[in-house]
């Protein structure tokens, strides 16, 4: 008769409801601006689909044309003054964008190119080809600051003018005109992004004052926009971080000194340092606490780009390894004729197609809106790791030659190696790999085949059906 | 004079429409091999492109409507089905339409200079441009003679290597450099005419991304060769191709004595 003691409220149970309806709306947005993230174009499936088989549409042919000659006619001559001076490459950053290349993602009036992610790890995989340092300044933009700001921008509740936000945070940005950062890393902690110990206070109604310090931001100091993520409430930990898109100039905001890095030297990395930055809550990128979301979601997608950029590395190593074996001789022949090059030149040739397939295949993955984390991880792990390999059979193909400067391979080197640390370490890689897997397996139950019944020790005189066996009741044993 | 006011305002109304040619050849940056049968350049897998001096021309034809010179820039390619890529390159740079004239004819070799003149003026008279630009040559045949032959078939004016071109107000002629072997070459030609493109015309942009996508879009209209009322018989059959004799290597002459002296008696050619 009548409720039981604890029960809610009509007036509990209509709020509970009430939250339960905004929490799945809430979902939807989420995910469709995951799916925007992940760049859903039904129309493109079918484009995705051919490259996940490992050929492309001729619009992804026509795209690797033209970077592919822009990269050999443009960066190919300036790369390695880039290294030397660690000059950032202002003139090939206009050419990208006027070319479309800053903004390749980012919808057509929103000032981007519009493109499905097959064509931009294309892209950036020719331009990485040309100038390491320019695939990093490219991929970055791209993946870690126009497409978060393009997913993610102006949605916050009752937004007073999301058209200007565009304006201001994205179009120039997209056009190549600005460029853009992504502050997640902090010197305390790397791959711990949960533990931000950038904190985010409330003032007033409308903004929020910033305080902390980012490290190893790519694209820092010549940047005039950053995404970063700060604390908004410890308590929740995990959930309590905010994603926030910041205008470098200003007040309180400042970078670091420009590290010396052994590679990709002429990208500018450097620490964020925000001194009571007030930003406006019309900046939050998504909403209030869903920071670690959507920080793994940019992060599943620049390791696309990342992948990319590997192989570019990885497939310039192998172009300079197989030109030079095929002009230098020794013993009388070029030493492409001898099997211990031709082995060196095949297992670079090998992983760089594996990890070129794997890396299409997450793109296409992502392009048809299908759960992507899993080969996205694979691809960038596999082509950071054959980027480094790759280069560094290059300098042994090279001999001497490997070890200076008038020949890129030496630079190739140095320029892998970050790959298998920014956005995401290998070991980090692995653990995303190995997770989804299991959680593969936990969702099935998968056959395995049985045990052999005959010729076992006390198995001869047993009668079928006896012996309890995995699945095997079809398979028989008599 | 009232005359000169209405022409120009004439102009003003219609711009030139241009027609452009561009021709699919194996890509500059590739070392051509002779097929072993000796039959001509072994293109199997070989990488092929928009002829470079065709680019020059879809590039300045493409500079004429951004100058607001030029309505319209129509490109038209002469080739097998890939062609079609060869235009949408075109299309991609920022020409409007494109025309594809289908031959299974090997373009290096059985379709001939005249052949192709005819069919690009039967395209012509149906697209009834004011200004058709070609490459002076194609990197295949090297024969440099499409152009011309075009113009006579056309009864029009032709300009060869080209490399400045500046369409009047009126858009009723055109003031053109010549690059000759003697020096620049300056010419006053009535419209309509013909140019061929020299190197030093301009250089081609690169197509932006928004453009490559946008290309697919674009009227492409596709004809057959065979139905254009034009003989296609191969009037010079090529009968075999080798590849030049390997360069022998180079001396290092001490002084100019001694390269005098080689001169006279080994190579002969001083007395």
């Amino acid at each position: 008769v009548g409720d039981p003691p604890n029960a809610p409220s009509p007036a509990q149970r209509r709020g509970r409801r009430l939250r339960l309806r905004k929490t799945m709306l809430r979902r939807g947005v989420l995910q469709r601006a995951a799916a925007q993230l992940g760049g859903v174009r039904a129309p493109r499936a079918a484009l995705s689909t051919a490259a996940a088989v490992g050929s492309l549409s001729d619009e992804q042919t026509a795209v690797r044309e033209m970077v592919r000659s822009f990269a050999e006619n443009t960066i190919f001559p300036v790369a390695a003054d880039h290294d030397k001076t660690h000059a950032f490459p202002w003139g090939i950053v206009e050419q990208l964008g006027e070319l479309g290349l800053m903004g390749t993602c980012v919808p057509d009036d929103r000032g981007g190119a519009g493109l499905d992610a097959v064509s931009y790890a294309i892209a950036v995989e020719e331009i990485s080809r040309g100038c390491a340092s320019c695939g990093a300044i490219m991929s970055v933009h791209n993946s870690l600051y126009c497409d978060v700001v393009n997913a993610f921008g102006a949605q916050t509740t009752n937004h007073p003018d999301p058209a200007s936000f565009f304006q201001t945070f994205l179009e120039p940005y997209a056009r190549g005109a600005k460029v853009g950062c992504f502050g997640l890393s902090e010197p305390a902690n790397g791959s711990d992004a949960a533990a931000a110990s950038m904190t985010a206070r409330r003032d007033g109604d409308d903004s929020w004052i910033l305080n902390g310090t980012k490290a190893w931001t790519t694209n820092s100091i010549v940047a005039s926009g950053a995404v970063v993520f700060a604390t908004t409430d410890k308590a929740l930990k995990h959930k309590g971080i905010t994603c926030f898109v910041v205008d470098t100039s200003s007040p309180g905001f400042s970078f670091g000194a420009p590290e010396d890095k052994l590679g990709i030297k002429a990208s500018t990395t450097a620490n964020l340092i925000l001194e009571d930055v007030r930003v406006p809550s019309t900046q939050i990128l998504g909403r209030e606490g869903e920071g670690f979301k959507i920080a793994m979601k940019a992060l599943d997608a620049g390791r696309i780009g990342i992948a990319a950029q590997a192989l570019g590395i990885a497939q310039a190593s192998l172009d300079v390894a197989a030109k030079y074996a095929g002009d230098r001789t020794a013993f009388g022949k070029p030493i492409a004729s001898l099997y211990a090059i031709q082995l060196k030149l095949s297992e670079m040739a090998c992983r760089l197609e594996a990890a070129r397939l794997l890396t299409w295949r997450a793109a296409a993955a992502k392009d048809a809106g299908e759960p992507y984390s899993k080969h996205a991880a694979m691809a960038k792990l596999c082509a950071s790791e054959a980027a480094t390999f790759c280069a560094h059979q290059a300098i042994q193909v090279l001999g001497g030659m490997g070890f200076v400067s008038d020949m890129p391979a030496e630079r190739y080197y140095r320029d892998a190696r970050i790959t298998e640390i920014y956005e995401g370490t290998s070991e980090i890689m692995h653990l995303v790999v190995a997770t989804n897997l299991l959680k593969e397996y936990a969702a099935l139950d998968v056959a395995l085949p049985a045990a052999p019944t005959v010729g076992k020790v006390g198995h001869d005189t047993a009668t079928p059906g006896d012996e309890p066996s995995l699945r095997s009741a079809a398979v028989g044993g008599g | 004079p009232p005359s000169e006011f209405f022409r120009q305002k004439l102009f003003v109304m219609s711009k030139l429409r241009v027609l452009v040619g561009v021709k699919r050849v194996v890509d500059y940056a590739v070392r051509v091999r002779v097929a072993p049968d000796a039959s001509g350049v072994d293109l199997s897998s070989v990488k092929m492109s928009m002829n470079p001096f065709c680019e020059i021309a879809c590039e300045e034809a493409i500079k004429l409507k951004e100058a607001g010179v030029a309505s319209e820039v129509v490109a038209v390619s002469v080739g097998p089905k890939q062609s079609v890529e060869t235009l949408r390159s075109a299309l991609a740079m920022g020409a409007d339409r494109a025309v594809h004239v289908a031959t299974e004819l090997r373009l290096d070799q059985e379709l001939q200079p005249l052949a192709t003149a005819r069919l690009l003026a039967e395209v012509a008279k149906r697209e009834a441009p004011d200004l058709v630009i070609l490459g002076k040559q194609a990197i295949d045949g090297d024969n440099a003679t499409t152009g011309p032959m075009l113009a006579e078939l056309l009864q029009w004016p032709h300009v060869t290597f080209a490399s400045k071109v500046d369409v009047a107000a009126d858009g009723a002629s055109a003031t053109i450099d010549r690059e000759t072997d003697a020096g620049i070459d300056t010419v006053k030609v009535d419209l309509p005419c013909l140019v061929t493109a020299d190197l030093r015309l301009n250089t081609p942009r690169y197509p932006k991304l928004p453009n490559i996508m946008k290309a697919k879009k674009k009227p492409l209209e596709a004809l057959d060769a065979a139905d254009l009322g034009v003989d296609l018989t191969v009037v010079n059959a090529v009968t075999s191709v080798k590849a030049p004799p390997p360069r022998p290597p180079g001396v290092t002459v001490a002084n100019v004595d001694e390269l005098l002296d080689k001169l006279k008696t080994e190579a002969k050619v001083l007395s």
